[in-house]
């Protein structure tokens, strides 16, 4: 096989926060580094996040980033690394102060200094009053991030692979990775991508279910990567839905709405979340929140024809106020809900967001993988960040702004880490024909596809599947009877066909790939939602309505193959004393 | 940044400053003349004659027209860069422009001057 | 308890009533196809859930995975999506079809080359915008914490910095058709007047001299299609006036 090689130090895969921090830091430390992205990097999801990024700056008073901890680990109902999460809550300060240093447009308070809001299970004094530690601008924060480490990129002169696809990874003949098979969108030319070392920063998987505030590309390619390089997934039964989703739609409206003083209320007119939460109310973790309106709806509390949505009230908070901290929310409501929001309420309901979980990793980025006696081994020139990543910082349930601060810790600390091993030297892997051929397996399987079904078909199943049988309730019967369904479509997908086969920009090749990584995310959910027998976090059982710390305080491991396992989750700080376990406000 | 030696000025900055400037000359130019008719009804060849032996009108009169050769010349630099695309051609253009141009101001003073 | 009176003005409950659309669409695809035309598809709005255009191309992508667009997050913050829609700039993702008669026209963004069907290559929008050197240059040694900036100094960045890149106004701009390489377009501009705009920027003199030339940024004839087009409601035109007020000020 005749395959045109490019060489580098380091590939990253993905040019959202993450990746775009990652190669921002080897680019300018002068290594060779190339950035593959399916989409021109400003394109990136990042740029939809909108409320913002915590730190503990303390610009709106006293705050300690050990509370920022509390709050963190409290959030992810005690499934998260407590040693990764006191990494990302000690250097979130820096890595915003060098965020707003390269040029972001953070919003001003009195003093000139960032602004900062108050945010979903922000709270100071481990569980005291509500923090305002979210770093934002206005209702754009992402899009302000994202584009800044843009521009930095083309100051650095980071060499770009815009619109290539990766295909599949290249394993080295150790057992490592070599780098990757990418497909030129444009043009339809392959290439083996070889590296030093890969770095995965593809993003979510949203796509899956059939509501989701996720971009159409948010398909989970890298976690289908690592799958497929008989690597494991971590956690894929956490996925969080985002309270405020605009109904029917699944546009997001920030958290930040909240937290600038809106609520959520009833068909009665109740601001419910008063009665399952009386701290923090509305500003409760999203977990919480998306639980209680999915009660109320249940209950026959809910709105519109099919009492399907609850309302979010903000046009108290008055016209300026919204103008200058909402304005994104003010455009969204108006284009795909037709509300002025200075007026009337937004009818929202809980909606697909985020994935808790993803290929398991160190505080350095390192991919793990599990050795046959169960312990964490390094997977050689294999890096992964970002929301495809499973750190694990979020656990079983992220919160809100949390998100934009795991991009940029992790991106960066990636970056860090291989900048000094590559200074010390990694060998150029070595790679055989069948290794390359391996990899090359599934888009030559498309390529050469004569006759079968239409993908299309099976994409909407699959959709449908994960939204009735894994959304915000699960039960034991229905994720059974759903995870048989999947499987099969997964045995018709091996059977699909790709009928336009021409080379130039052909996006239907593209989403015949995506489908095949879309099909192996909502299986390793499936299988690990069903193995879950607790309820934790993101992850709420009918039939197992309770957190069960004796059994399930700990990770869950799925692979490509069907196989399952488990990890410990680390109690093990540096600096602080790890938080004691303890149940949430509920 | 970008270069071009058939542009007036070689700067987008004063170009564009050149093209204001002028186009307010011509425009006080055109009022004064429009009025001088409205006021002196009927008008004769006298009366016109008059207005131009007076150094001042002279003077405006040269103002206006060497603001016409300038204000052109930015303007037709811009459409031909425009729609020309065969460098060459635009470069034989330019040039045709911009001599006619001078040829009319010196064929003008002569005229104002009552130069023989 | 807290209680409030609910009011709801207008939301999105209830399907708009069916129509059947005629939608014509460009169509080249080079591998095939030795020029373009333009395809007809008939389509009932029954067919597909949402009301946006981007929706609509979806349901048709479906019928033919042949046809070729750009999109991504569908709600008008990545820039995916511009296209040519009944003779308009705009974002797929946030135009809705009610505004239309049953008859509806998709072009690619005009003025750059296309690739396939709506999909045009921007390269050269690219190289445009990074000639405006888009990024923070701050000459002085950053201080521990952040840089201090006033909230009348960062307002000042409102309307500059939500760019996002999407080229339905570089492609409106008859002068960017016409010196694609040297004018650099309403986009680009907006850009370079976001950093010399930035009280925390220190080269503001060496940008507003890059932008001096005849043909970079005075190519502009303040037409303003640029304006028009803005899905964000952007205004590049204006970003154009202030530098060259603050060439004005630097050099007079």
């Amino acid at each position: 096989m005749s395959l045109s090689e490019h060489v580098f130090d380091a590939v990253i895969i993905g040019a959202g926060g993450a990746g775009q921090r990652a190669a921002l830091q080897l680019a300018q430390s002068g290594k060779k580094v190339a950035m593959v992205s399916k989409v021109f990097p400003t394109r990136s999801h990042t740029v939809a996040a909108q409320g913002g990024i915590n730190a503990a700056l303390g610009n709106s008073g006293p705050d300690n980033w050990r509370w920022h901890m509390y709050d963190t680990v409290m959030g992810a109902d005690f499934l998260g690394d407590q040693d990764a999460i006191e990494y990302m809550c000690k250097h979130a300060p820096d890595t915003i102060i060098e965020l707003e240093h390269m040029g972001l447009p953070f919003s001003r308070n009195e003093q000139g200094k960032i602004y900062q809001r108050a945010f979903g299970g922000q709270t100071l004094n481990f569980g005291g009053d509500l923090a305002h530690r979210t770093c934002a601008a206005a209702d754009r924060t992402g899009h302000a991030m994202l584009h800044t480490l843009y521009q930095k990129n083309v100051e650095a002169r980071t060499h770009c692979y815009n619109e290539w696809y990766a295909v599949d990874l290249v394993k080295s003949v150790n057992g490592g990775i070599a780098g990757v098979i990418a497909l030129c969108i444009e043009t339809g030319e392959v290439v083996f991508l070889k590296s030093r070392a890969t770095i995965l920063a593809t993003g979510g998987a949203g796509r899956i279910f059939q509501t989701t505030t996720n971009a159409h590309t948010c398909t989970g390619d890298g976690l289908g990567l690592v799958l497929r390089a008989g690597l494991p997934l971590q956690d894929m039964e956490m996925w969080q839905f985002h309270p405020t989703g605009i109904a029917g739609v699944g546009v997001l409206v920030t958290e930040g709405c909240r937290g600038e003083g809106g609520y959520l209320l009833n068909k009665n007119g109740e601001r419910f979340m008063e009665r399952y939460a009386p701290h923090l109310k509305d500003l409760s973790c999203r977990d919480v929140v998306s639980r209680s309106s999915m009660i109320e709806i249940r209950e026959g509390r809910g709105l519109g024809p099919k009492g399907d949505y609850v309302l979010l009230k903000l046009d108290h908070l008055g016209e300026e106020v919204l103008k200058e901290r909402l304005p994104t929310v003010m455009t969204l409501a108006k284009t795909f809900a037709g509300v002025d929001i200075t007026k009337a309420p937004i009818p929202v309901t809980p909606t697909c967001h985020y994935l808790m979980g993803g290929m398991p990793t160190n505080i350095n980025g390192e991919v793990l993988t599990v050795n046959k006696l169960g312990k964490d081994q390094i997977v050689p020139g294999l890096y992964g960040a970002g929301e495809c990543a499973s750190v694990s910082v979020h656990g079983a349930n992220r919160l809100g702004a949390n998100s934009l601060l795991d991009i940029v810790v992790f991106g960066r600390a990636a970056g860090l880490h291989l900048e000094a091993a590559l200074q010390s030297g990694i060998e150029m892997p070595q790679v055989g024909t069948a290794e390359l051929e391996e990899a090359m397996s599934r888009l030559n399987r498309w390529n050469f596809s004569q006759k079968g079904e239409d993908m299309h078909v099976i994409r909407t199943e699959m959709k449908m599947i994960m939204q009735k049988d894994f959304g915000v309730f699960r039960d034991g019967d229905t994720m059974n009877d759903g995870l048989k369904k999947l499987q099969a479509l997964k045995e018709r997908l091996a059977h699909a066909v790709l009928q336009d086969k021409s080379l130039t920009f052909n996006t239907a090749r593209i989403e015949a790939l995506e489908l095949d990584n879309m099909m192996e995310v909502a299986l390793s959910t499936a299988v690990s939602a069903e193995r879950r027998k607790e309820s934790r976090g993101g992850h709420s059982r009918i039939d197992f309505p309770d957190r069960d710390d004796a059994h399930w305080l700990k990770h869950s491991l799925y692979f490509g193959d069907g196989r399952v396992g488990e990890r410990q989750v680390s109690q093990k700080t540096k600096e602080t004393a790890p938080i004691e376990l303890q149940l949430r406000e509920h | 940044m970008l270069r071009s030696v058939t542009s007036l000025t070689r700067s987008g900055l004063r170009d564009w400053l050149v093209q204001r400037i002028t186009a307010i000359v011509l425009a006080g130019y055109v009022i004064f003349l429009v009025g001088f008719f409205m006021l002196n009804q009927p008008m004769s060849f006298g009366l016109w004659t008059a207005l131009f032996q007076n150094g001042f009108m002279r003077i405006f009169t040269f103002l206006a027209l060497l603001s016409m050769v300038y204000h052109t010349w930015v303007g037709m630099w811009t459409v031909l860069t425009d729609y020309i695309n065969c460098p060459r051609f635009r470069l034989l253009l330019v040039i045709v422009i911009v001599l006619s141009l001078f040829s009319y101001l010196a064929w003008a003073v002569a005229i104002v001057w009552g130069l023989r | 308890m807290a209680k409030t009176n609910v009011t709801l003005t207008s939301s999105n409950a209830g399907m708009p009533e069916d129509r059947q659309l005629t939608v014509s669409i460009y169509r080249y695809n080079p591998d095939v196809d030795k020029k373009p035309y333009t395809q007809d598809y008939d389509i009932h709005t029954s067919e597909f859930q949402g009301v946006m255009m981007l929706d609509l191309l979806e349901a048709l992508k479906i019928k033919d995975p042949t046809l070729g667009f750009r999109r991504s997050c569908s709600e008008g913050v990545c820039g995916s999506d511009g296209m040519n829609i009944n003779g308009k700039n705009r974002l797929a993702c946030v135009t809705s079809y009610l505004d239309f008669s049953n008859h509806i026209t998709i072009r690619p963004l005009p003025g750059l080359p296309v690739v396939r069907d709506l999909i045009v290559d921007m390269t050269q929008f690219y190289k445009q915008y990074e000639k405006a050197k888009p990024f923070l240059q701050n000459k002085n040694d950053p201080p521990v914490r952040e840089r201090l900036q006033s909230i009348e100094e960062r307002n000042k960045l409102d309307g500059l910095y939500e760019c996002i890149l999407c080229a339905c106004c570089t492609t409106s701009c008859p002068s960017f058709w016409w010196n694609p390489d040297k004018f650099m377009g309403p986009a680009a501009l907006l850009w370079a007047y976001r950093f010399v705009a930035d009280s925390r920027d220190t080269q503001k003199a060496e940008r507003l001299e890059a932008l001096e030339d005849p043909f970079s940024m005075f190519r502009c004839r303040t037409i303003m299609n640029c304006v028009d087009v803005c899905p964000k409601g952007l205004n590049p035109t204006k970003a154009i006036a202030h530098l060259r007020d603050e060439m004005l000020k630097d050099t007079s």
